[in-house]
């Protein structure tokens, strides 16, 4: 079934938006859940300057896309420009795409910290990884869908 | 009995309040919002003076924290979306009110209420203060004691004012100039809580361990929601000027005048 997009409807800007959104919201995810709930990384890991720092901008970054990004919809809602097919796949691939660059970038490049102090932590950065890129794959094909028109993730 | 600063708060409230009164009475609008904002800011200034929260402030870090971040985070907010600068000029003969609105493009204020330069003065003294011995100088000089406490109101008010303030700023950077300078002071708090945290700043206080990280995590939690509320309203006023505009064209955006 197609849904009809509005006329003016500026699926860039709403891709844009919900791409910051889901981006915050994993990041949130991973501060409130990992850092905070189950522990298993903790507030402060490795304790040279460097990596306190990119934590702090990690953090800051977070907060910002996800205000952010907020806005943008709620400028977008209020002219009626949301792409609502776009919203789905967008979020999506930036909840996916930082997934994937916390455990590639941050775990294993910069070794800020590790997903779990355990042995054979390769089997939880699998996990964090390949869970990352399969939500990027779902955000993908929704994409393709959303752009030929086919958009049924949400209204 | 007030002590001196909670007395300055409250005549800085009494003027506020004849300000607003005379306003209203001249049958121009001010928002109660806006004083209502205000009185928040004076009430939290003159909680965070108090008699036990002082006490608290001088043998614990934990009350020190909070003491620091009520006079340097959370009063500020309320004092600068209070807009007191408009209600002055609202309040002020056109020629006086032409010469405050000169002394806001000076260069002076200019370069200081620059949101990079206003970061640099409240954040930057949060540093100095926990990464040197500032800090437990201050606990034996009272004078440098109440100077930190007057830098921190100042400087917080100032911050927000750069960033996020209602009242006019003449030649503020555009909202991404803004936006980035809040990112980069929020992701600096952020780093300066890890830090006191990790290394247990600051040093020579005689605090345990476990008062140490308290401290740090209540600065790196507080500061995170003073920040958020100024992202927010900077975000507002983005809002506002992206459904202001005509469809057509761009015009810089500088915030409500």
């Amino acid at each position: 079934m197609s849904i009809p997009q509005p006329s003016h409807a500026n699926p860039r800007r709403t891709l844009l938006a919900s791409v910051l959104i889901g981006i915050g919201c994993m990041a949130a995810v991973d501060e409130i859940v990992f850092h905070q709930l189950l522990a298993w990384h903790h507030f402060v890991d490795r304790d040279t300057a460097f990596a306190l720092a990119s934590d702090g901008l990690l953090h800051a970054g977070e907060l910002v896309l996800l205000v952010t990004g907020f806005f943008m919809m709620i400028e977008l809602h209020g002219a009626s420009r949301q792409a609502p097919g776009y919203r789905g796949p967008g979020f999506l691939l930036g909840a996916g795409g930082f997934q994937v660059f916390d455990g590639v970038v941050d775990h294993k490049i910069l070794r800020l910290h590790q997903v779990r102090y355990v042995d054979n932590v390769w089997l939880y950065d699998i996990a964090w990884i390949g869970f990352g890129v399969i939500v990027l794959a779902i955000g993908w094909l929704l994409l393709r869908r959303a752009r030929r028109g086919h958009a049924a993730s949400q209204r | 009995m007030p002590n001196l600063a909670q007395w300055l708060a409250l005549l800085a409230a009494a003027l506020y309040l004849a300000g607003a009164w005379r306003t209203r009475r001249a049958g121009k609008p001010w928002s109660p919002w806006r004083s209502a904002s205000f009185a928040a800011g004076i009430v939290t200034l003159i909680v965070a003076f108090a008699a036990p929260l002082n006490a608290f402030a001088h043998h614990d870090l934990r009350g020190h924290m909070l003491q620091h971040l009520l006079v340097g985070m959370f009063a500020p907010l309320g004092l600068v979306f209070g807009a007191p600068m408009s209600l002055l000029l609202r309040n002020l003969a056109p020629a006086r009110a032409r010469a405050v609105v000169g002394l806001l493009g000076s260069v002076p204020v200019r370069v200081l209420s620059h949101p990079a330069s206003a970061a640099l003065l409240d954040i930057g003294g949060m540093y100095l203060l926990y990464m040197t011995s500032l800090y437990t100088q201050s606990l034996a000089t009272p004078w440098l004691h109440h100077f930190i406490h007057l830098h921190f109101v100042i400087s917080g008010c100032l911050f927000s004012w750069a960033i996020a303030g209602p009242d006019p700023a003449p030649h503020r950077p555009r909202w991404r100039t803004r936006l980035g300078v809040l990112f980069l002071a929020m992701a600096a708090h952020a780093t300066l809580g890890k830090l006191m945290y990790a290394w247990l700043l600051p040093q020579g206080t005689g605090a345990a361990i476990g008062e140490i990280q308290a401290a740090a995590q209540w600065m790196y939690y507080g500061g995170d929601l003073a920040e958020l509320v100024l992202l927010v309203a900077l975000m507002q006023q983005w809002l506002h000027w992206r459904r202001s505009r005509p469809a057509a064209g761009r015009r810089p955006f500088a915030g409500p005048a």
